[in-house]
C-alpha cells in the first residue's frame, strides 16, 4: 500500500544503449512487488474470502464445504455450490456486529484526531531543529519499534494498574488514585502510544522537507509567525496529515492487541468480535465475513484518500 | 567617491543624484551596521545612504557580507551594533513582517501550493484589502509582469522566467516603500537574463519604486544601478555610479572586480600636478597617467589599464611613454569583441579587446605576430592601494 505514491518519474533516456525486445532490469524489478503483494496479500485474502462463504460445521477443521479435487471438475462445482452468504446475513440480523463496528471506528477517528494534535507540534519541533538533533529525535521515535509491541503495551499496564506506577505518582503529590485501566480511556491510552510513531514520520517527511525560504518569504509579505503557519505550513503538510491519519486509522479500526489488554470487558471492538468469532464460538465463516466487511468499508477512505494523494502529489 | 573633475564621465540619469544634494534626506540609512556569525565578521561597521527612488546595488563576490545586510533590512538578521533607520525611523526591534520592504528571494521562495494569482495576492491579503481592490490590483501586477494569461497555474507549472516574474509580481504587490532583490536573475540562463537587466531598470523607473539588488554579477549591477557599492570583506570597497566605478576605481580590488584590467606595478619619478610619470619594469620606455591627486614622488603606485583602452599596433607607433612591445600568445574572437593575450618579453601577459567594427579588416593579428601596445594617459588609472 503506497500511501505517499508519488507518480513514477519517467526517465526516457534510461535503456538507451539497451539492445531492443529484452525487458530492462528496471522492468523486470517492477514485477516482484506484484509477486509479493500475490503471495503475502491476495492469497490470504482468497482463502479469507472463501470462508466467509462457507458454513459452521462440528468437525476440523469447523467449516465446510471443503474443496475435494478428487471429484475432478465435477467437486470443484459441488463446492462453489455450496458456498452461501449465511455469514453475512447472521451479521445483518444481530446488533452487536454493527455496534462493534460503529465502535471501532469511533476508537479510531477519536484516536486519530489525538494523534494529530499530539504527532503535529512533535513533527514539527522535530523538523525545525538542527540536523544533528534531528537524526537523535528521530532514532528516538523509531526506537521503541526494536522492542516487542506487547512487551510495552504490558509495561502500560503496571503503570495504569490501581497500584500501578501512576497512582503512585499521584499518591507522592497527594492526589486521589485514577482508575483508568480496563477503560476506554486506557485503549485510548494505548492507541495513542503504539501509533504515534506512524503519524510523526509521514508529518516530519513533509515538514521537514519544506522549504525555510516560505516562512521568510511570508513573514516579508506580512504574516506574524502563527499566520504563516496556517497559510503556509500548515496547507502543505496536507499531504503529511493524510499519510499519517490514513496509516494510522485503518490499522486501528481492527486492532486487537490493545483493546484486549488494556480495555475493559465492555470495549467493543472488532479485533475482539473476530477474535471471540474465531477462538471462542469457533464460528470461523462469521469471523471471516466480519474480516471481509471491514476491509471493505475501509477500502472506501483507502482509495479516497490515495486519489487525494496523487492529486496533490501532481500539483506539487 | 565623486568623479575626478577632469575626467567626465557620463552616466545614464545624469540628472538623477539626490546622494550629492546635501539637504536631501535618504530614505534608508544605515549607520555604522555591523553583524557578527560566531568569530566571523560578516558586515563590518557600514555606513551606507539609499535615496528615494534609487536602484542601488551591493555588488560584491560571494561572502562578502552584501546579503547579510541586505536580510538585516528587511529584519532576518539583527545586527550587532549600528542601527538601520528607514524613511527616519529606527528599524531596530521590528520583525520582518511589520517593516514596509518587500523582498524577491533568490530561490524565489513561491508558494507551491497556490496559484500564481493567490502568489501575489498573498501580501495583500495579509494588507486586509478588500476583496475587488485585491482583485483589481493582481490583474495590474500580472500585466505589468506580462503573465497574465498564468493566472490559475500552480508554481510547478511554469518555467524558471515565468517564476522570476511572479516573484517579482508578489514582492511589488504590496506597494513597499523599497524592494529588495537578492540575485534576482541568478537562475535565468544569459540572455533571458540580459532581457530582464533592461526590464526590472525600466519597471523601476516607470514604479518610481527604490530598488536595491544584491548580486555577484558586475554586469547585472552596471547595467541596472543608479549607484553600486562594491563590498568586500564586510566592508564596503567603493560607492559611486557604474561609469565612476568602472573608470574611476579607488582601489586594485575595485578594478579588478568590476571588468578586466592590466595591472603595473610601477614608482612614481615625477608629477608636474597634472600628469604622473612612473617607471616599471614591465615598461621600459615609462608610464604616464592624467591625475589630479597628489602622489609622493618615490612612492610604489598602481596603473591600471582596461583591455578595451590598449590599442594593438601591427607597425611600431613611435618610441615613448605607455609603448609596450610583445608577441600575441592567444586570441579570443567573441564576435563583437576580440581579446588579445599579448606576452610581453619578462613573461607577463597584457590583456587588450578590440572592437570588431568591420567585417573585414585589412591585416588581421595573428597568433605569434609581434605587436605594440599603446594607451592614453588619460586612460590609465594610478592606484594607490
Amino acid at each position: 500500500m503506497s500511501v505517499t505514491g508519488a507518480p513514477r518519474p519517467r526517465r526516457p533516456w534510461k535503456g538507451l544503449g539497451r539492445p531492443r525486445g529484452q525487458p530492462s532490469s528496471e522492468a523486470r524489478a517492477a514485477y516482484a512487488p506484484f509477486l509479493w503483494l500475490a503471495v503475502f496479500f491476495l492469497v490470504p485474502f482468497l482463502l479469507v474470502a472463501k470462508l466467509s462463504l462457507s458454513d459452521v460445521v462440528l468437525a476440523i477443521p469447523p467449516y465446510a464445504p471443503r474443496l475435494d479435487w478428487s471429484q475432478g471438475l465435477g467437486g470443484v462445482i459441488a463446492f462453489v455450490r455450496a458456498l452461501d452468504f449465511d455469514a453475512y446475513a447472521r451479521m445483518g440480523q444481530d446488533g452487536l456486529y454493527l455496534a462493534a463496528y460503529l465502535s471501532s471506528l469511533k476508537f479510531a477517528a477519536v484516536a486519530t484526531v489525538i494523534l494529530l494534535l499530539v504527532g503535529y507540534p512533535l513533527a514539527y519541533g522535530m523538523a525545525r531543529c538542527r540536523p544533528s538533533v534531528r537524526q537523535a529525535l528521530l532514532m528516538a521515535v523509531i526506537l521503541p519499534f526494536w522492542t516487542s509491541f506487547l512487551i510495552r503495551v504490558y509495561a502500560w499496564i503496571a503503570i495504569l494498574k490501581p497500584a500501578g506506577l501512576l497512582n503512585m505518582a499521584l499518591a507522592q503529590i497527594g492526589l486521589p488514585p485514577v482508575d483508568i485501566l480496563n477503560t476506554d480511556t486506557a485503549v485510548y491510552i494505548g492507541l495513542v502510544y503504539a501509533y504515534l510513531p506512524f503519524m510523526v514520520l509521514p508529518l516530519y517527511a513533509v515538514l521537514e522537507r519544506q522549504e525555510a525560504g516560505l516562512l521568510e518569504a511570508a513573514a516579508d509579505l506580512g504574516c506574524t509567525p502563527l499566520q504563516s503557519f496556517w497559510r503556509v505550513t500548515f496547507p502543505l503538510s496536507i499531504p503529511g496529515v493524510m499519510a499519517g491519519a490514513l496509516l494510522c486509522f485503518i490499522p486501528m479500526v481492527g486492532e486487537f492487541v490493545i483493546p484486549d489488554l488494556l480495555g475493559g470487558s465492555g470495549t467493543l471492538m472488532l479485533g475482539k468480535t473476530i477474535w471471540t468469532e474465531f477462538f471462542s464460538n469457533r464460528d470461523w465463516p462469521a469471523a471471516s465475513a466480519v474480516a471481509i466487511v471491514l476491509l471493505a468499508t475501509l477500502v472506501i477512505p483507502i482509495l479516497l484518500f490515495q486519489r487525494q494523494q496523487t492529486k496533490m502529489m501532481e500539483q506539487r | 567617491m565623486n568623479a575626478k573633475p577632469r575626467l567626465n564621465i557620463g552616466a545614464v540619469r545624469s540628472s538623477f543624484a539626490p546622494w550629492a544634494d546635501p539637504s536631501a534626506k535618504p530614505l534608508v540609512r544605515f549607520d555604522q551596521v555591523t553583524k557578527r556569525f560566531g568569530g566571523e565578521t560578516a558586515v563590518d561597521a557600514v555606513s551606507l545612504d539609499i535615496y528615494e527612488g534609487e536602484f542601488f546595488a551591493l555588488l560584491g563576490p560571494s561572502g562578502c557580507g552584501k546579503s547579510t545586510l541586505m536580510r538585516m533590512l528587511a529584519g532576518f538578521e539583527t545586527p550587532d551594533l549600528g542601527r538601520i533607520t528607514l524613511g527616519g525611523e529606527d528599524l531596530a526591534g521590528r520583525p520582518p513582517h511589520l517593516r514596509p520592504v518587500n523582498m524577491m528571494f533568490q530561490s524565489y521562495a513561491l508558494f507551491p501550493h497556490l496559484t500564481v494569482a493567490q502568489n501575489v495576492a498573498f501580501g495583500l491579503r495579509q494588507q486586509k484589502k478588500p476583496k475587488d481592490e485585491i482583485a483589481t490590483r493582481v490583474d495590474e501586477m500580472l500585466a505589468l509582469v506580462r503573465l497574465e494569461g498564468l493566472a490559475h497555474r500552480k508554481p510547478d507549472q511554469l518555467s524558471g522566467g515565468q517564476k522570476q516574474r511572479v516573484a517579482l509580481a508578489r514582492a511589488i504587490a504590496p506597494k513597499p516603500r523599497m524592494l529588495l532583490l537578492d540575485e534576482p536573475l541568478g537562475a535565468l540562463d544569459r540572455k533571458l537574463r540580459e532581457e530582464t537587466q533592461f526590464e526590472l531598470m525600466a519597471l523601476q523607473q516607470r514604479l518610481g519604486m527604490t530598488f536595491l539588488i544584491v548580486t555577484h554579477d558586475q554586469e547585472e549591477a552596471m547595467i541596472t544601478a543608479d549607484r553600486i557599492a562594491v563590498m568586500r570583506a564586510g566592508q564596503l570597497a567603493q560607492i559611486g555610479r557604474p561609469a565612476e566605478v568602472y573608470e574611476a576605481p579607488n582601489s586594485r580590488y575595485v578594478a579588478d572586480f568590476i571588468g578586466d584590467v592590466n595591472l603595473f606595478e610601477a614608482k612614481v619619478i615625477e608629477d608636474d600636478g597634472d600628469i604622473i610619470r612612473l617607471v616599471s619594469p614591465e615598461a621600459p620606455e615609462g608610464l604616464e597617467a592624467i591625475e589630479d591627486d597628489e602622489i609622493a614622488i618615490g612612492s610604489t603606485a598602481w596603473l591600471a589599464v582596461r583591455p578595451e583602452k590598449m590599442r594593438v599596433h601591427l607597425d611600431p607607433p613611435p618610441p615613448g611613454p605607455n609603448r609596450l612591445e610583445g608577441t600575441v600568445a592567444d586570441i579570443g574572437y567573441l564576435g563583437d569583441w576580440t581579446t588579445y593575450l599579448v606576452e610581453l618579453p619578462g613573461g607577463r601577459t597584457i590583456r587588450a579587446a578590440r572592437a570588431n567594427a568591420s567585417r573585414v579588416v585589412d591585416r588581421p593579428v595573428d597568433w605569434d605576430d609581434k605587436v605594440w601596445l599603446t594607451f592614453a594617459p588619460d586612460s590609465a588609472v594610478v592606484l594607490t592601494r
